[in-house]
């Protein structure tokens, strides 16, 4: 089974965030730069697929030249070949259009993108892909099973679980469920040695349009001054929330 | 009221507590490691989170070893980084070397002991000083740490002035007769091996390795510590013990062999009170704007912003050193008088940085919810071992005047 999984490169969660250039950029000075935690899960999802019934599994960023060390850490945890599409990742369609082009090429049988990124949360490029590519898609995957090329996933929906089959080729969307926070593995120093060797390509991008453009970004407003109110005095609580909060 | 029953409740609040260490970096010093530095480095960064920050406090307070994390320490390459792959090591550079002792000692001092002595001082001597039955012997296991070391230098009555050692073998003919005595070495009482320095008949020092198991070897722990309890610390002594000839390192005798070993231990040292100072200072700082006081968060008082700022002005100096020293080590230009400086500095700067945070969190900085008084006596020790302060002090003072105030 030839794996592919895509890594997304995101700021650390505990990043401050802030924006320039008239607030249509992300200040990435100072920021902490991590695998996208549902690409972490995935790919060690894909780890367990090469362990246990044997599998290649290749990773994938489209971004500059800055996101190859966490490339890199996903060789060290264990992928065996590394992909970069040299380009800005700005749009979510730019984005799937590029990896399409590394997955037809590659002609995967299983990409596992991560439900969402956790910098811009579009959540798209995973849907995207599956359509680009034709393949079965499945989002919110938490469990993942591949016989041959029968697939039974587990996917969240809405206070509940889905089991599905289908088949490969196919493009899921990966989340925590795939593996627990317990299973994620730290490069051990026999990995980072190994990771010296192993490939990373680097792929110029295909010509695309970029379809659409952020103008502004906001961050939510400050959290404001905490009202105290004595419990007896419900009249004065009411006045507030609808008054002052107008929540109510 | 502490109980049997509430004392483990409150351990395992303590277990719990997550680790949201935010290692500081004012001068951007990321810039000036490479990419595998830093990937090197957030390895064990992350485990130390993962594995002793949620154990450590707990097995300080029981004067215990977490033996269990032996394995993830070989993992990360803590156990001779800069060993050669071919005797199991990373072949990695001092400057990875220096980060993985950083990083370690950021958990916890006596944790990144085990791992100076493993690397710097069994494994340096026998990869520097050994003959290749030897490395291949002792150095694979040691990498992988299904074998610890234990390094014996300092004698009961012999400490700074290591040269006055009593400890001796004579030449039997088919082996070597050991006796004598080593104090305060860490690991002693769970080492397979020990590298011991004594003097021959002629009065002059070598290394021989000694093996746990060789009659007339026993290592007593020493109890009572109030710094690095979870490191374990003892005796190594020798009642005419009969050691291999096969088991002396040959490649080099006299005062200057256990001395070669303490300088790589010093400079990883040297970046290990990095690591003690970054976690209080980055605790002293969250407290501090967590923390209300008189209406406000107590870093927005002069006297804490002082503390603060002081700090981190000495940690980002302190990195500088330890980065010179390390590109200056890797090309082999480090002077030995260069590394007790940074050795001596930047324990120094260790040492009064985990006071001031002590204070800055008040009763809780003395607590063990919170790390900074294990890093405060742990450091204790590390300003003593490997060359006391005031030792350093004169090793400078001797380079810069050419007068030696030892004698
Ligand atoms: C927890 C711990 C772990 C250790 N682990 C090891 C180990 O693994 N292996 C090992 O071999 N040793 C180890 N040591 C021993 C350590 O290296 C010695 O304690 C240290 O070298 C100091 O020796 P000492 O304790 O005999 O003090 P002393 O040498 O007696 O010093 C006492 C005081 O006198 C000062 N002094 C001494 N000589 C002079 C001088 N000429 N001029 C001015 N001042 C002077 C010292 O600075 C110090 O303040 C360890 C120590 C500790 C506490």
């Amino acid at each position: 089974m030839k794996i592919l999984v895509c890594i997304s490169h995101v700021p650390d969660t505990t990043s401050k965030i802030n924006f320039t250039e008239g607030d249509t950029k992300f200040d990435t000075n100072g920021v902490q730069f991590v695998i996208n935690p549902n690409d972490e899960f995935g790919l060690t999802r894909a780890m367990w697929f090469k362990e246990k019934q044997g599998a290649s599994v290749t990773v994938v960023n489209v971004g500059g030249p800055e996101t190859e060390p966490t490339l890199r850490k996903a060789l060290a945890i264990g992928a065996d070949e590394a992909i970069r599409v040299n380009t800005e990742a700005i749009d979510g369609f730019a984005v799937a259009k590029q990896l399409a082009k590394v997955i037809e090429d590659g002609a995967y049988d299983l990409v596992i993108a991560g439900r969402e990124s956790i910098d811009y949360n579009g959540g798209m490029v995973p849907g995207m892909i599956a359509g680009l590519t034709n393949a079965n898609f499945v989002n919110n995957c938490i469990s993942l099973e591949v016989e041959g090329t029968n697939v039974t996933a587990t996917r969240e929906i809405d206070g509940g679980k889905e089991t599905v089959t289908t088949a490969l080729p196919l493009v899921i969307g990966g989340q925590k469920g795939l593996v627990e926070e317990s299973d994620l593995r730290i490069p051990n120093m026999r990995g980072i040695m190994m990771a010296r060797k192993k490939p990373l390509q680097v792929l110029e991008p295909i010509a695309t349009e970029t379809e659409t453009t952020s103008v502004k970004f906001e961050k939510p407003a400050p959290k404001g001054a905490v009202t105290l109110v004595a419990p007896d005095n419900l009249d004065e609580l009411v006045n507030l929330l609808h008054n002052e909060a107008k929540v109510i | 009221m502490i109980n049997s029953q509430n004392l483990e409740a409150l351990n395992i609040i303590i277990r719990m507590k997550p680790d949201l260490f935010e290692a500081p970096d004012y001068y951007n010093l990321d810039e000036l490691l490479t990419e595998e530095h830093r990937l090197v480095r957030d390895a064990a960064r992350e485990w130390v989170k993962r594995d002793v920050s949620p154990i450590i406090e707990e097995y300080a307070q029981k004067a215990e070893f977490p033996t269990q994390i032996v394995k993830g320490l070989a993992e990360i390459g803590a156990f001779g980084p800069y060993i050669p792959v071919e005797y199991g090591g990373a072949g990695l550079d001092q400057i990875s070397y220096g980060l993985i002792m950083q990083e370690i000692e950021r958990g916890d001092s006596g944790v990144r002991s085990t791992a100076s002595v493993q690397s710097s001082l069994v494994m340096y001597p026998i990869w520097k000083y050994g003959n290749e039955e030897q490395r291949n012997k002792y150095l694979p296991k040691l990498a992988s740490g299904e074998w610890i070391g234990s390094f014996g230098l300092t004698e009961p009555d012999h400490g700074s002035n290591p040269g006055g050692m009593v400890t001796n073998f004579k030449d039997m003919g088919d082996h070597y007769l050991l006796n004598g005595a080593k104090m305060w070495i860490s690991n002693a009482p769970f080492c397979n091996v020990a590298v011991v320095w004594a003097k021959n008949e002629e009065g002059r020092i070598h290394g021989l390795v000694v093996e746990r198991g060789m009659e007339g070897f026993t290592t007593p722990e020493t109890h009572n510590k109030w710094s690095l309890r979870a490191s374990a610390t003892g005796e190594l002594i020798f009642d005419n013990v009969k050691v291999p000839k096969e088991n002396l390192l040959p490649n080099k005798s006299g005062l200057g062999a256990p001395l070669g070993c303490l300088d790589s231990a010093r400079f990883g040292i040297a970046w290990g009170a990095i690591g003690a100072a970054m976690d209080c200072y980055d605790t002293a700082l969250r407290y501090s704007k967590e923390r209300l006081q008189f209406g406000k968060p107590i870093g927005q008082f002069q006297l804490q912003q002082k503390k603060l700022a002081e700090m981190i002005t000495e940690i980002t100096k302190a990195q500088l050193l330890a980065w010179r020293l390390g590109v200056m080590r890797e090309n082999g230009t480090a002077t030995s008088a260069q590394i007790s400086m940074a050795k001596r500095n930047n324990v120094d700067m260790a040492l009064k940085i985990a006071r001031d945070a002590r204070q800055m969190l008040g009763g809780m900085g003395i607590s063990g919810e919170y790390s900074i008084m294990r890093h405060m006596m742990n450091l204790e020790s590390v300003v003593t071992y490997e060359g006391t302060h005031d030792i350093h002090l004169l090793i400078t003072g001797l380079d810069v005047t050419g007068l030696n105030a030892f004698k």
